[in-house]
């Protein structure tokens, strides 16, 4: 089971390489966050977190919009383009189960994910120690914590990706879907809240369906879990400063469970492709 | 030994009928080519048989097996039709994944490429190959492990008359090894009468079935005969056989099969008219346009 996983992984990942999707994904991450990084050291000074930290707090909003969208850009073919070529159902009668070929996509995939965003924050952080210096160290904890729960937003999205790519059986569909849903579950939703919260006026929606509302989107929890971690909340954007009273542990097990249901949503929609 | 066994096998897509009750069976060793236009239900027929989708009706077995198990998918090999293997890949690369699936040492790609005669592109990307080469690529694969049975999805369309010789030897090879080889045309000019046995269907049915010449004594369409007159005598041999239809400077006639002999007489007792003649036999796809437009 391992050797035909790690073969798929294998084969997907270079096809990621040689279509350019790792430099593309590493070059988008490196170029946004040196911009970010550039754009948010001059406030820094008065504030008493380190540099690093503060890095941090701004690279949480630039991941929770393009990490999804990398995801989604090198998921959304897997299945329709598969079935688009005539290869999905080849795949199918070899000894290789549709979870085998689900997870080796998903590995070699999340390996691109991860390489563009160490790209990205290894150039964000080698800038917070070139202004900051020494004192720029107080902030790896909070980078590493952004890190791997990146590597967790990705996973979920990535599957995500799979499941519409397997609903739509076309790669042009795929496409509309996977931006559909980008556009749905990063901006929309946000906007979504924040309108009903005005709406609301601090009665029961603000108090008790919003905090639920803000750590089911996995995009939102991962803003909450990085910047309720962190020391530098105060620039944090609204809606996460409003949830700063959540529990830290419910965005946390978000993050953990979105890839394992997303993939558990990709499989399902495989299973209903009949080649 | 019977590979496979498909019986009373129906799939309806909604109101349409895709395969009605359709039986059959594949030896070990024995090449059965399955004809049918575009829509007749052969990779229907086909990815019943890879498991790929579950019939409505009826029974399929492999060497025992259901298919889509995992003895079953162990056993078989399939060419999918038009299947275009992503462009950023070697060769090569391609057949070592291929050959790890089915568990086997990747360091066998090299052969199997040299076997199809793609031994000097392998390390080349499969986006630079030609239509031909790609569709070797596909053979490749379907010759991993020695399979059973064998099922390609019109294998021949599109490689050029030399290839398409070649891949015919490479399938009688592996049918003296005790493969059973199911695979699918649209004409039977393709098949190069290289198969021991023909399947016609025809909207789901299965309307025909026997060797190249049984299909044919069935059909027992009429040979074409043409005549050319010595000079001058054009006139004469038109009245001499009236049933005739001129064409350009010759006569053309039709002779059921049973009256040949009667043919070659008369022509030769007016060899004082006749200055040459030619007998030629209903093409291969006059015979498959009959036994599909007779089902129709």
């Amino acid at each position: 089971m391992l050797r035909r996983l790690l073969s798929t992984a294998g084969l997907e990942f270079r096809i990621a390489l040689r279509n350019r999707w790792v430099a593309m994904g590493a070059a988008m991450m490196v170029l946004f966050s040196l911009v970010l990084s550039a754009a948010g050291a001059a406030p820094a000074g008065g504030l008493a977190a380190d540099p690093l930290s503060v890095t941090v707090a701004s690279l949480v909003s630039l991941a929770v919009y393009l990490v999804p969208l990398i995801a989604l850009l090198i998921s959304f073919d897997a299945v329709a383009g598969e079935a688009e070529r005539g290869t999905l159902p080849l795949h199918l009668t070899y000894p290789l189960s549709r979870w085998e070929l689900l997870l080796g996509k998903l590995l070699a995939q999340l390996g691109v994910v991860v390489l563009a965003v160490l790209a990205g924050y290894a150039a964000a952080a080698a800038m917070a120690f070139a202004t900051g210096g020494l004192r720029a160290a107080e902030g790896l904890a909070a980078l590493w914590r952004l890190t791997w729960t990146s590597a967790l937003l990705g996973a979920a999205f990535l599957s995500l990706g799979h499941a519409v790519s397997a609903l739509s059986r076309r790669a042009s569909g795929a496409a509309a879907l996977a931006i559909g849903l980008w556009l749905v579950m990063i901006v929309l939703y946000d906007l979504g809240l924040l309108a009903a919260i005005m709406a609301d006026d601090g009665g029961r929606f603000t108090t008790q369906v919003f905090p639920w509302a803000l750590v089911l989107n996995p995009a939102d929890a991962f803003r909450i879990f990085n910047l309720a971690a962190s020391e530098a909340v105060d620039a944090a954007s609204g809606l996460a400063g409003a949830a700063s009273s959540i529990a830290i542990w419910k965005p946390l097990a978000s993050l953990i469970l979105w890839p394992v249901l997303a993939a558990g949503l990709a499989r399902l929609s495989l299973a209903r492709v009949m080649p | 030994m019977t590979i496979l066994t498909l019986t009373d096998l129906s799939k309806r897509f909604g109101s349409q009928t895709a395969l009605d009750a359709v039986s059959l069976s594949v030896s070990a060793g024995e090449r059965v080519a399955l004809l049918g236009h575009n829509g007749a239900g052969k990779s229907t027929l086909m990815k019943l048989v890879l498991g790929l989708m579950v019939a409505d009706d009826g029974t399929i077995e492999l060497a025992g097996h259901a298919p889509g198990s995992a003895v079953a998918r162990s056993l078989t090999a399939y060419l999918p039709e038009n299947v275009a293997f992503h462009p950023s890949l070697t060769g090569r690369e391609l057949i070592r994944h291929y050959l790890r699936l089915r568990g086997q040492d990747p360091r066998g790609a090299d052969a199997l490429l040299e076997r199809v005669g793609l031994g000097a592109a392998a390390r080349r990307r499969i986006g630079g190959y030609s239509k031909g080469m790609r569709q070797r690529v596909g053979l490749a694969q379907a010759l991993i492990g020695a399979p059973r049975l064998m099922v390609l999805d019109e294998p021949t369309s599109g490689l050029d008359p030399i290839s398409r010789r070649d891949f015919y030897a490479l399938l009688d090879e592996l049918a003296g090894q005790g493969t059973a080889i199911l695979l699918s045309s649209h004409a039977l000019s393709e098949l190069e009468a290289r198969t021991d046995r023909i399947l016609v269907l025809s909207q789901g049915r299965l309307v025909a079935e026997g060797t190249l010449a049984g299909l044919r004594r069935q059909a027992a369409l009429p040979l074409s005969v043409f005549l050319r007159a010595r000079p001058g005598q054009g006139a004469a041999l038109a009245i001499a056989f009236p049933e005739a239809m001129v064409e350009g400077d010759v006569l053309r006639l039709s002779c059921a099969p049973p009256d040949k002999l009667a043919m070659l007489e008369r022509i030769a007792a007016r060899r004082d008219l006749v200055a040459d003649f030619d007998l030629s036999p209903p093409s291969l796809d006059d015979l498959y346009a009959h036994i599909s437009g007779r089902a129709a």
